[in-house]
């Protein structure tokens, strides 16, 4: 029998790990590919508090969906000499400095500020998984007291779908040679 | 059982990770997952204090925060393929039209 918290620790640092790679990384396939693993890490994150739930939608989501997304998109617009050209941005050790500011005053932060809350409701976590189970907690609650909030991100996503479509479309009225590139391409 | 603040660490440490990615990177698609990975410690953390407070609410936040995830990469994702279509690049300090 495995102790819960070797599951934390395992998921925790992979997570960290390929969150790493996906950052070093100068392959985008690669850090995709990397960040793909960081995701399922997250999902057993989130098994580990009892949100199964939310790692089965995780895992569909993320992995199965947006990820993909990615993948065709990093297939579109390869460019192998890309990998050759600078990675880093111009401003890369100003932003650098940025990041170590904010997570000087986040490590202070968490570090003064541990455990400012109550704590007396910590040792109930049998009520968000439940005898009623988590899926049915979780819908219950999303349907019965979030249910503008649900229906308006559909609305945002149709919204994001019909943008995006609008984006990534080539122009109706191409210029004159685009016509006969795609011609040619036929 | 592992208590809260192991988790909202390692949430501290992905988020981190995620903003050097964006600021530091020049491909916008590495910059696109690294604000995933940022939105991913924002759930983390939406998810344990939701078992801190003994509440199923945090893990809705958390499903919008995957829908609001989906949609910004669509869009993001479009806009990356509008950029390349113009200027046969995916480098962020590269689109500096604006730029006198």
């Amino acid at each position: 029998m495995l102790a819960p918290a070797l599951f934390f620790y395992f998921f925790s640092g992979v997570a960290v790990l390929a969150a790493l790679l996906v950052i070093t990384q100068r392959n985008p396939m690669h850090a995709a590919l990397a960040l793909i693993v960081t995701l399922l890490a997250v999902a057993g994150l989130f098994v580990t508090t009892g949100a199964e739930f939310l790692a089965g939608a995780q895992v569909m989501l993320y992995v199965g969906g947006i990820m993909v997304l990615f993948l065709f998109v990093i297939m579109l617009v390869h460019l192998e000499r890309e990998q050759e050209l600078r990675q880093l941005a111009s401003q890369a050790g100003r932003g650098l400095w940025a990041v170590l500011g904010l997570a000087a005053l986040l490590g202070l932060m968490l570090v003064h500020g541990a455990g400012g809350w109550p704590t007396a409701v910590a040792a109930a976590p049998a009520a968000v998984t439940g005898a009623a189970g988590n899926s049915e907690r979780f819908s219950l609650d999303l349907f019965q007291h979030n249910l503008p909030a649900f229906e308006l991100a559909g609305l945002l996503l149709l919204i994001a779908m019909v943008g995006a479509v609008v984006l990534a479309k080539p122009r109706s009225l191409p210029p004159s040679g685009a016509a006969e590139e795609s011609l040619e391409g036929r | 059982m592992i208590g809260t603040m192991p988790y909202v660490w390692v949430a501290a440490i992905l988020a981190m990770i995620g903003c050097v990615g964006v600021l530091t990177r020049r491909n916008v698609l590495v910059i696109l997952m690294s604000i995933e990975l940022i939105l991913n410690a924002v759930n983390i953390n939406l998810v344990v204090f939701a078992r801190q407070w003994g509440q199923v609410r945090g893990q809705v936040f958390a499903l919008f925060i995957m829908a609001d995830a989906a949609a910004e990469v669509a869009v993001g994702l479009g806009l990356l393929i509008a950029l390349f279509r113009n200027k046969s690049t995916v480098h962020a300090d590269e689109m500096d039209l604006l730029k006198g």
